[in-house]
């Protein structure tokens, strides 16, 4: 075997994989990315899949993509424009002309691009690069199915399985390209497919054929190489935002040693948090999957008085169920973790897509003077954490925390290296104690904190009621007395404001005298890191600050925002986080940069604007 | 160590009780006061949940451990109560729009999984907190202040919601039966799974003598059956009534008339899987006799202790029981 021409080292390449939505482009994907993470490249990924589970074959609706961002330094995001495209059908190629850069490298499937397929990708021609203008690409036409077809000739499967291995052949030319090892995707794949042998052995013998025939019949073609970064030393997994999600609520609840109940009902993007929880019954974690949104924080608010940790998960119009819920806990003071997965809105909106609209609705989206905790994580990996800090301050402060992620992060994957929670943090639920019986009452505060004391139905002398109707401060009687509600009102808002001296300060990052502050929150972590750091390598004067504690906001807040001359709020949303900071921060003037497409930013739009606001 | 002897008293909290004069609600708290007492199980294994109306404040009057919660959701509440820690004894308290208007969806689930509940469905036809709009068992035509005209629509009948949703208990009283409710309470309380008990109450206020022609001491032996597991149907002033099977139907008869004697009448069988008699006894109305006391009673496992029981049965299966164990278990690389 003669060795490729040349092998190119890559600093980053973002690559896309790109079939039918039965095409398996999403296992693709997934372990071509575990690979590079493997041989110690930074990862970043995200799916794009349609809405509908399986559309018409070879259709525009049908298509679904996978893109991943590999990189020997840190990458932040799954990256803007693919370097490389793999589409296995025309109708793949077409959806994806606006994702690839003008010289990307394409790797389609020859035998799909029949007058068949292509009608029905809705070319007119047979020649759709040309059609699409794709004049810049270097194309690598393979004739993927019916090698795959040869290959399993004496499989005894029948066709159909047959070709359900594509995706494997498509997966070894890539690690062809891309000089990956496929002995450790042969190792994934026999874990993947251990209970099914046969699929099993027809899945490594395409992969072997499509890296092989990578090699042999295009050995003059340049070859690439995205050379390892270097990472602290650990145990590494592969981690999407729901799952450390899920991961961190069990790990807060261990944490304080009280079992996990989550209520929960299916929605778009949030139901991998119930099917992981679901999953761990060896962890003990209680899901009960409700007959509504409702029932499902209903329960978990019940699952609290009785001492367990509640938790519900959701995404925004469940979110909007749940309010009078999460009202009931504000005035019972129980632990309570919500997580809302935002997805595009309003009403049903866009459930596959990403937004960051429900913010408002998180913070104010209650009857009466509701205050809640709001976190939002801002990684696929730190959603571990932060679901931690909503289990840690829920207990601890006796109050709903609303955790806020999206369908960007919830969706997108990273490395992980696994924790160890012995760094993390203590959490200690603020139980009463048999020496308080005499003089307890439900609503006797800690007074530093002003958080009231739990005592659990079986515990001896504490029983009590709690309930939605305002309460007596310390007796826990009903009262309808004015200065009573009035100052049960503010000490469950000063209980909440509290929990600012409990909390890191925000931190800016990048340029420190930067002229140009840059403000985010939540699940644009990533694009704005990246795009300021862009212009820090270019000499501009920018800094990011982004916001992980949304209520109560960091104790610094105010301090830094005064400091910066010219300050942004960038938001996939209409301005929310903007107009709260103002309603919170006087005597600032901050600029806006909104976005509602149901995507995310890319980094080339957020450096194209924030270098105009530069300029001024 | 010998059980405790709990009294009444021992299941009444410091609060004053403050529904109207005469209202039925009186009657019935103090029937569960006393069917807790006997049931012996103490104030802190006990929680009591409710939704809200009149009926549900009376989680404020039990010295036990309560929740008053938000308007329809007391079946999940409690259903999160149990299922977090099934060695608790819960009561859902709960009026006919809390639990079947707003409610409707959460009780039918509650019901259909089998949570070990114990259900008391105060049904007095009539929203009474919010002073007098009809209620979905308000009878068709009743006279309201919502319903000026009367109502147009059909009434539900909590005993056909329950045995439709596959209800393992249902049972019936009077709140002046005091000895019925007390009775169908303990057996409620005792049953594993979802127990519904539906007891007929007054609104003294704003539906004063809805179940009059059932209560009313002058007819309520002709009018009402109280039936008891193994016990022939038999009622009546003198107890000279029976019901027997007709065809598909009860049929009321008189014993010494016609050749009818006891071994002709029906005898109850509460336990019985199959829920056709139990439909028909809890629809009785018209020529036929009430039912009261426990209509269905049938064993059958409980959504709280196979939740328990799946969670032993992973466990015993594999070995990861901390978080970081089982995150080594997943597909992991090494970077030294």
């Amino acid at each position: 075997m003669s060795e490729a021409a040349t092998i190119t080292s890559l600093e980053q390449v973002v690559i896309r994989f790109s079939g039918d939505s039965g095409d398996g482009m999403q296992l693709t994907g997934s372990l071509f990315s575990n690979l590079s993470a493997i041989y110690g490249n930074e990862i970043s990924t995200f799916p794009d899949y349609p809405a509908e589970i399986r559309a018409p074959q070879g259709t525009l609706s049908g298509v679904s993509g996978y893109q991943v961002h590999v990189g020997s330094k840190k990458v932040y995001t799954p990256g803007d424009l693919a370097d490389v495209l793999i589409a296995m059908n025309p109708a793949a190629l077409k959806v994806n002309k606006a994702n690839i850069k003008p010289n990307a490298i394409v790797i389609a499937d020859a035998d799909t691009f029949d007058t068949n397929n292509l009608e029905k990708a809705g070319f007119k021609t047979d020649n759709p690069f040309e059609e699409l203008n794709l004049k810049g690409i270097q194309l690598i036409m393979a004739p993927i199915s019916s090698m795959v077809k040869d290959s399993l000739v004496d499989s005894e499967m029948d066709n159909k399985s047959i070709l359900r291995s594509k995706n494997m052949f498509a997966l070894g030319l890539l690690c062809w390209l891309f000089n990956t090892p496929i002995d450790r995707a042969m190792h994934l794949l026999e874990n993947k497919f251990k209970k099914k042998p046969a699929i099993l052995k027809a899945n490594l013998k395409v992969l072997a054929d499509g890296y092989n025939y990578g090699h042999n019949t295009h050995s003059s073609v340049s070859t690439y190489h995205v050379n390892p970064t270097v990472m602290p030393k650990g145990t590494y997994t592969d981690v999407k935002g729901n799952q450390a999600t899920a991961w961190g609520l069990i790990a807060g609840a261990e944490k304080a040693g009280l079992p996990l109940f989550l209520g929960s009902y299916p929605i778009t993007p949030a139901t991998e948090i119930l099917h992981e929880l679901a999953a761990r019954k060896d962890l003990g974690v209680k899901t009960f999957q409700a007959e509504d949104e409702i029932a499902g924080v209903c329960t978990a608010i019940g699952a609290s008085f009785a001492g367990n940790l509640g938790a519900t998960s959701t995404s925004g119009p469940g979110l909007a169920l749940k309010s009078e819920a999460i009202g009931l806990a504000v005035m019972a003071e129980l632990p309570l973790v919500v997580v809302n997965v935002q997805r595009g809105g309003p009403s049903t909106g866009l459930p596959t897509k990403t937004e960051q609209a429900d913010l408002l609705q998180a913070l104010y989206g209650r009857n009466g003077e509701s205050p809640c905790i709001v976190l939002a994580a801002s990684t696929p990996a730190n959603c571990f954490d932060y679901a931690f800090m909503a289990c840690k301050l829920s207990i601890e402060h006796m109050t709903p925390v609303i955790l806020l992620t999206d369908g960007f992060l919830a969706n997108g994957s990273s490395a992980w290296r696994l924790p160890s929670l012995d760094t993390y943090p203590a959490i200690k639920p603020p139980y009463v104690h048999a020496e308080m019986q005499a003089t307890w009452k439900p609503y006797l505060r800690n007074e530093e904190n002003l958080v009231r004391y739990w005592a659990i139905p079986g515990m001896k002398g504490f029983s009590h009621r709690v309930g939605g109707l305002e309460k007596d401060n310390c007796s826990g009687c009903i009262s309808t007395n004015p200065d009573n509600h009035e100052l049960m009102v503010k000490q469950r808002q000063a209980k909440v404001d509290n929990v600012a001296k409990v909390i890191p300060p925000v931190e800016v990052l990048g340029d420190p005298d930067a002229d140009l502050l840059v403000v985010g929150w939540g699940g644009t972590f990533g694009h704005l890191y990246s795009a300021v750091n862009e212009l820090n390598n270019q000499g501009q004067k920018v800094a990011l600050a982004h916001f992980n504690y949304i209520s109560p906001l960091p104790a610094n807040t105010a301090e830094v925002l005064r400091r910066y001359k010219t300050i942004t709020v960038c938001e996939l949303n209409n301005g929310q986080f903007a107009g709260y900071l103002r309603s919170k921060v006087e005597g600032i003037t901050l600029q806006q940069y909104n976005k509602i497409e149901g995507q995310p930013f890319t980094v080339n739009e957020l450096t194209t604007y924030l270098k105009t606001l530069l300029e001024k | 160590m010998e059980p405790i002897q709990y009294k009444p008293a021992d299941f009444k909290s410091n609060q004053d009780v403050r529904w109207c004069p005469g209202c039925g609600d009186y009657a019935m708290l103090n029937s569960l006061q006393k069917a807790m007492a006997e049931l012996g199980v103490s104030p802190e294994q006990t929680v009591v949940v409710s939704g809200i109306g009149c009926s549900s404040r009376l989680p404020y009057y039990v010295n036990a451990y309560g929740m008053h919660t938000i308007h329809g959701r007391a079946s999940a509440i409690a259903s999160g109560v149990k299922v977090a820690n099934p060695d608790l004894t819960v009561w859902q308290i709960t009026g006919d729009g809390d639990c079947l208007a707003i409610g409707g969806n959460h009780f039918i689930h509650a019901v259909r999984r089998n949570v070990n509940l114990n259900i008391l469905l105060f049904n007095n036809e009539i929203y009474g907190l919010t002073k007098g709009q009809y209620s979905p068992t308000s009878k068709k035509g009743f006279v309201s202040k919502s319903s000026p005209y009367g109502t147009v629509e059909e009434p539900f009948s909590p005993s056909q919601l329950t045995l439709g949703a596959r209800g393992s208990f249902f049972a019936r009283t009077l709140d002046i039966d005091l000895k019925t409710a007390q009775d169908v309470l303990l057996q409620a309380a005792k049953h594993k799974g979802c127990a519904v008990v539906e007891a007929l109450v007054n609104c003294v206020i704003f539906n004063d003598g809805t179940h009059k022609n059932l209560s009313d001491k002058a007819f309520r032996a002709d009018r009402t059956i109280v039936l008891k597991h193994g016990e022939p149907m038999i009622y009546g002033a003198n107890n000279e009534k029976g019901l027997i099977i007709d065809g598909f139907n009860l049929k009321s008869v008189t014993l010494g008339e016609n050749g009818i004697t006891e071994k002709d009448i029906l005898v109850h069988d509460a336990h019985c899987q199959d829920p056709t008699l139990h439909f028909k006894l809890g629809n009785m109305k018209g020529d036929l006799p009430v039912a009261l006391g426990v209509i269905r009673s049938v064993e059958q496992p409980t959504y709280d202790q196979a939740v328990v029981e799946q969670i032993a049965d992973v466990q015993a299966k594999r070995p990861a029981r901390t978080l970081e164990a089982f995150l080594h278990t997943l597909e992991t690389w090494e970077i030294d």
